[in-house]
């Protein structure tokens, strides 16, 4: 540092150096546990590797449309879907507001024997905010894409 | 620089705190009112939540407000500890707690939203999880500058920790694209526009912009009180002194 920078300059890129390595050793840090901060794997991850049946695990997807049965007696079976694989999913409880078929859900238990028994059902819900009869609208005239996010038709 | 030298100048921030405090107030309650109305009453329920919906205005104006309050706290944080204006001090001081009750608003609105739709009160994942942390943030921020004798000691060591702490900012922001998260990704500051029908943006908007009016307002008085408590200590320190000999 050069001897005739004012104390305040000094302070000035004291500061700034030091924001700067915080913010790259963050940067290592997160990028190193980027696997461990995953809230919940998808079916192909569970198909591609399928975990030991005794470990907790979450996974994510939609619903399956056409896919959801109640046999009764509170349980649950539907499939749940990244689009390019799909996962049987068997729960028994009661179903979040959001639930229903072309959905997003993360559920919640352990995979074994090809079936995922979960023990908890949570609903996703996506960014799109919008009255009904603007879906509707939108529904109507053809242009509902799920992933070309509508609100604005 | 000049500029916040200008105002580092107590009598003058004081003359000008006097001014802009009743438009503060009034803007935030007229807004307020306005985006509340328009957000519980007049704004239509949504095509997937329904009703529940109604408690996005309170709650993502919370949390927004709990980023730019802890943007505020760092960049204050960053002043004094660079420029040692002791405003700064007071500022950041003045938004800790400010930042905490929205940050803790954002976090209950959040759980009472997340029970009906997603199914849980709360769940570990990278949106929520940070967003506690930011809390805890604000705390550690308000334990530490009261932790010592010294109130200048006390602003340094915690505006250390401000700064120290903001990497959390960014970290919250993006959290729900880095990571799978319960958390849907951003509805209104994204890629392509908002994702919400103007209906239910213009209630969004109103109270985001009461919120801040509400900042300026009651950051205003707490620094002007602590502006009071610290001539109250020194006329304290004269009198004992004067008293000793």
């Amino acid at each position: 540092m050069k001897p005739g920078l004012k104390p305040k300059h000094r302070r000035l890129v004291f500061v700034g150096i030091a924001m700067a390595l915080l913010a790259a050793a963050t940067g290592l840090i997160l990028s190193a546990m980027r696997e461990n901060i995953v809230f919940f794997y998808s079916p192909s991850d569970i198909v591609a590797k399928p975990p030991s049946p005794e470990r907790r695990i979450r996974v994510g997807g939609l619903v399956e449309t056409g896919s959801v049965e109640k046999p009764g007696g509170g349980v649950v079976r539907f499939r749940i879907t990244d689009t390019a694989m799909t996962i049987p999913v068997s729960y028994r409880g009661i179903l979040p507001d959001l639930f229903r078929e072309g959905q997003g859900v993360v559920v919640q238990g352990r995979f074994a024997n090809q079936t995922f028994a979960a023990d908890e059902v949570l609903a996703k819900h996506d960014e799109n905010y919008m009255p009904r009869e603007v879906s509707d609208a939108i529904k109507k005239s053809g242009q509902w894409k799920p992933d070309a996010k509508g609100a604005k038709p | 620089m000049k500029r916040l030298d200008w105002f580092a100048n107590p009598a003058r921030f004081l003359k000008v705190a006097r001014a802009v405090q009743p438009w503060a107030a009034g803007i935030a309650l007229g807004l307020g009112a306005a985006g509340l109305y328009l957000g519980l009453v007049a704004s239509p329920p949504d095509y997937q939540q329904g009703e529940s919906v109604r408690i996005m205005y309170v709650h993502v104006p919370a949390a927004w407000m709990a980023l730019f309050c802890y943007t505020m706290l760092a960049m204050a944080s960053a002043v004094a500890l660079i420029w040692k204006h002791p405003l700064a001090d007071l500022a950041a001081k003045a938004t800790a707690p400010v930042g905490a009750a929205f940050t803790f608003l954002a976090l209950l609105t959040g759980s009472l939203w997340g029970k009906p739709m997603w199914g849980t009160w709360w769940v570990w994942d990278a949106r929520l999880t940070s967003m506690l942390v930011l809390f805890f943030l604000y705390l550690g921020y308000i334990a530490l500058n009261g932790a010592f004798d010294d109130p200048a000691r006390g602003a340094k060591a915690s505006a250390v920790l401000a700064l120290v702490g903001f990497v959390n900012v960014p970290i919250i922001k993006f959290s729900v694209d880095w990571w799978n998260t319960l958390h849907q990704p951003a509805s209104v500051l994204r890629a392509g526009g908002p994702a919400i029908h103007e209906s239910m943006l213009a209630p969004l908007v109103l109270m985001a912009l009461a919120f801040k009016a509400y900042y300026v307002w009651v950051v205003l008085i707490r620094i002007r009180a602590e502006i009071a408590a610290g001539k109250i200590r020194a006329a304290r320190l004269r009198a004992t002194g004067s008293a000793a000999l």
